[in-house]
């Protein structure tokens, strides 16, 4: 007998060879496009905080230019003109008040010289973005504090703490005792209009208006004492001016509490711009943005996201895990339940800026305007529930991510052997404390597959979300001191439209592309973090509930 | 003894004489302490009748067993004790089980009160994915004892019960799927014991295990005896000789011969038994 391999065989070996290495390669092009875009997004999202050096340029034609060298473009010989490449930097000068453009670019045979001066201060302020120059003077008033970059550099320091602090008292002042105030003259105002609506003798309706009138006027003096000294406050801050000078010599007065930080690039050594990155950092993940968006912090934007997509979990769970319980467990299985299967799988494929046009026309207009109607009269015509909300998008999140937690949950209860609920029933248990009991904690783990497949989809969804409920800046967040916490009518912010916003609606794109990028890396942060999160509550419920091998 | 070899072959008589066998040939012995009693019980599954006009008394406190090739309704029979059949739909069901005289299947018969008096082990052992102890409380913890004292006491009387307890007192909050399959099966009766049944339905219980957890089961068995009435599928005749007091014999859904185990094995009445114990099929 010949056990020689035949051709047949040797030709099957060599296409599944070759199969092998299509599979693997087809593997490895993925990884490695997963890989380049998150590495792309982390380096230009990290490099945003870093601070480069401060370029002073030299031109042919005499001009002088202060800024950071913020990209470079090679450009091709120009047949008959040039024969060598050419280039021009992109170089970001800041003073927008001043000069008007917050980039320029410079042909590299225009410049003459390019150094880098040790006393090159950058500001960044609170309006009108970064500005590059000379200190001069610091002056209160006509009194000058200090002169000469050396002296006003020592000076400003300490000045500029106490200012920051003022700063943030003001804000905690605004925030605090005034929001406050204003909510309870909102509140008395309500309390007006009800009493309107209410039927009373005329004896007592004057005594509760007069009531009503009454506090209203506390409050409101209350109000005025608090804005008046808010107004000082602020008048205080405008005090001490820095005198700066631009690389063209113009002189420029800056209010020092209008500085939020003040740096020398070019004298700081590498700690001293390791720590000013964690301090940027910090006030990126943290602070309020600024500056329609484009500057200081997206926390807002961060809690936002964390909150609808969470709120939408608590709504999605249940619904979608009744939902397949009914189709698996309880349903006669036949025509209808596949039918109904096939429907809902196809609800996962319906485009999701038609589930937030659902989501406005159901959930905003007619079950938010029938809560106005109903519990909300006196706020009318000002919509409480009636218009989007971070309720309101979160539930049509739930809609448009309830496929997938149905699909992943039947899953999961099929996978329970049929031998450990005939093992349950034989005990004598009901068939719900069968499911309740043996079948959903055995099937815990699928749900959650289901719940974590949702998250993804969910964090990363804007277009539904843009006409139900999410904006551009949010004042207030949805979650505060005011009675009762949590006001999930309140409009939200979203990392994704951030994205969107600062990159393709703002006037101002030199400097916002680099904040696309870090709020991108940090979308993929929070949706990883919030995934690895459920992954590992998945894993523990694994772990202890552990399909049996059989 | 010597057994008498038949020259018949099996094909002969299998196709044409089982149709017309009827269960009045059956034989059966004399119960007088019947727990069970099967009146003409006939069962469907759709159009396909699995069980056909079975009657047989069976004994209390005693081990019953019933052997027979794959797919003669010995399991059907026994999930008929429990009324386990119930989840599936589209059966049908004649005839009569009484169990301590009264009907068990009538539609009125509280179907979960009927099943704690009655317990069952599985053929694939199906612990719950919980701990040991959680296993063991699960039957009594949903007939509602909740004190923590109790459901000790009930966990280690189970497990005792199941000749298990010296083996896993230690890790008692560990997963059941941890134990062997022997061990899983045992924790299975354990579990059946723990709600104090009056029967307990073996299904193939050793099927899955090695000779030595086999022994062991086997031996649980008969000192199980004593408090319980045990029913026991197998298609392990051996077994069924080793353990059982008395054993039943169905072929193609029908009753052929119900005898005290020792008249059985030794000396068949009926042919087919005859066949069916010497290895000719099945």
């Amino acid at each position: 007998m010949n056990l020689g391999r035949d051709d047949r065989t040797r030709r099957s070996e060599r296409v599944g060879e070759s199969l092998t290495w299509l599979c693997g390669g087809a593997l490895a092009f993925n990884l490695l496009m997963i890989v380049a875009v998150i590495g792309f997004i982390g380096y230009r999202g990290l490099d945003y905080f870093w601070q480069g050096r401060v370029a002073l340029c030299r031109l042919e034609d005499g001009r002088r230019l202060l800024g950071e060298i913020s990209g470079r473009e090679e450009r091709p010989p120009t047949p008959g003109k040039t024969l060598e490449m050419t280039g021009r930097l992109q170089l970001r000068v800041g003073n927008r008040d001043v000069t008007g453009a917050g980039f320029v670019w410079i042909d590299d045979d225009q410049i003459a010289e390019i150094s880098y001066p040790e006393d090159a201060l950058l500001l960044e302020r609170l309006e009108w973005g970064h500005f590059y120059g000379r200190a001069v003077e610091l002056r209160r008033g006509d009194e000058v504090l200090a002169r000469g970059p050396d002296e006003v550099w020592r000076a400003f320091g300490p000045l500029h703490e106490e200012k920051v602090a003022r700063r943030e008292a003001i804000e905690r002042l605004e925030r605090g005792e005034i929001g406050d105030i204003n909510f309870e003259i909102e509140r008395l105002r309500l309390a007006g209009k009800r009493l309107a609506r209410r039927d009373l003798s005329p004896d007592e309706r004057a005594l509760q208006e007069a009531a009503i009138a009454h506090e209203t006027k506390e409050r409101e003096a209350q109000y005025q004492v608090l804005a008046d000294r808010l107004f000082e406050e602020r008048e205080s801050l405008a005090e001490e001016q820095l005198v700066m000078e631009t690389a063209d010599g113009e002189r420029n007065a800056i209010a020092v509490g209008e500085i939020v930080r003040a740096v020398r690039p070019n004298a700081m050594s590498l700690l001293d711009r390791a720590g000013l990155y964690l301090g940027r950092v910090r006030e990126f993940v943290w602070d309020d943005p600024r500056e329609s968006n484009t500057e200081g912090g997206i926390f807002p934007a961060i809690f936002g996201t964390v909150l609808m997509v969470f709120i939408m979990s608590i709504a999605v769970v249940p619904l979608g895990v009744l939902a397949a319980l009914y189709l698996r467990e309880y349903a006669k299985q036949g025509v209808l339940v596949r039918t109904v299967r096939i429907a809902v799988n196809n609800l996962a494929g319906v485009p999701s800026i038609v589930f937030g046009v659902f989501g406005l026309g159901f959930f905003v207009y007619l079950v938010g305007g029938s809560i106005d109607r109903l519990f909300y009269p006196d706020a009318l015509p000002t919509p409480t529930y009636g218009t989007g909300g971070i309720l309101w998008a979160s539930l049509t999140l739930a809609l448009l991510t309830v496929p997938v937690v149905i699909v992943a949950t039947e899953e999961g209860l099929a996978a329970v052997p049929r031998g450990t609920r005939e093992g349950s029933l034989a005990l004598g248990a009901t068939k719900f404390e069968t499911i309740r009991r043996v079948v959903l904690p055995a099937a815990a783990p699928g749900i959650l597959t289901g719940m974590i497949l949702a998250m993804a989809r969910a964090a990363g969804e804007v277009a539904p979300l843009m006409i139900v409920g999410m904006v551009k800046l949010a004042p207030t967040l949805p979650l505060d001191h005011h009675f009762p916490f949590v006001h999930l009518e309140r409009k939200f912010m979203h990392l994704g439209f951030h994205i969107y916003d600062v990159g393709f609606q703002s006037p101002n794109v030199e400097a916002t592309t680099p904040l696309v990028f870090a709020t991108a890396l940090l979308l993929v942060l929070v949706v990883t973090l919030m995934n690895v999160a459920a992954i590992v509550v998945r894993n523990r419920l694994r772990r202890k509930y552990a399909s049996s091998a059989i | 003894m010597e057994i008498k070899i038949s020259p018949v072959n099996e094909g002969e008589w299998m196709e044409s004489d089982v149709s017309a066998m009827g269960t009045d040939d059956a034989v059966r012995p004399e119960i007088k302490d019947a727990l069970f009693q099967i009146d003409s019980l006939s069962f469907w599954y759709r159009e396909s009748q699995a069980l056909h006009d079975i009657s047989m008394d069976i004994p209390s406190r005693q081990i019953t067993a019933y052997i027979g090739p794959s797919g003669c309704g010995k399991s059907t029979l026994l999930r008929c004790f429990n009324r386990l059949n119930d989840l599936i739909d589209e059966v049908r069901i004649e005839g009569d089980i009484r169990f301590e005289g009264a009907s068990i299947l009538d539609p009125s018969v509280e179907v979960n009160s009927l099943r704690k008096r009655i317990g069952m082990v599985f053929q694939k052992s199906n612990p719950f994915p919980k701990s040991i102890y959680e296993n063991v409380a699960y039957g009594c913890r949903i007939h509602g004892i909740r004190r923590k004292r109790d459901l000790d006491e009930i966990v280690e009387r189970g497990l005792r019960g199941a000749a298990l307890w010296d083996e896993v007192k230690d890790r008692l909050d560990e997963s059941a799927l941890g134990l062997s399959g022997g061990q899983q099966q045992r924790l299975c009766i354990a579990r059946a014991l723990s709600v104090e049944p009056d029967v307990i339905l073996l299904d193939e219980p050793c099927s899955a295990l090695d000779p030595v957890a086999t022994a062991k089961i086997e031996e649980l068995m008969q000192e199980l005896k004593k408090r319980y009435t045990l029913i026991i599928v197998t298609h392990n005749m051996q077994q069924a000789s080793r353990v059982s007091d008395f054993t039943a014999f169905l072929y193609h859904g029908r009753l052929i011969e119900y005898a005290e185990t020792k008249t059985l094995f030794i000396r068949p009445r009926k042919k087919q038994t005859e066949d069916y114990i010497t290895g000719r099929f099945g």
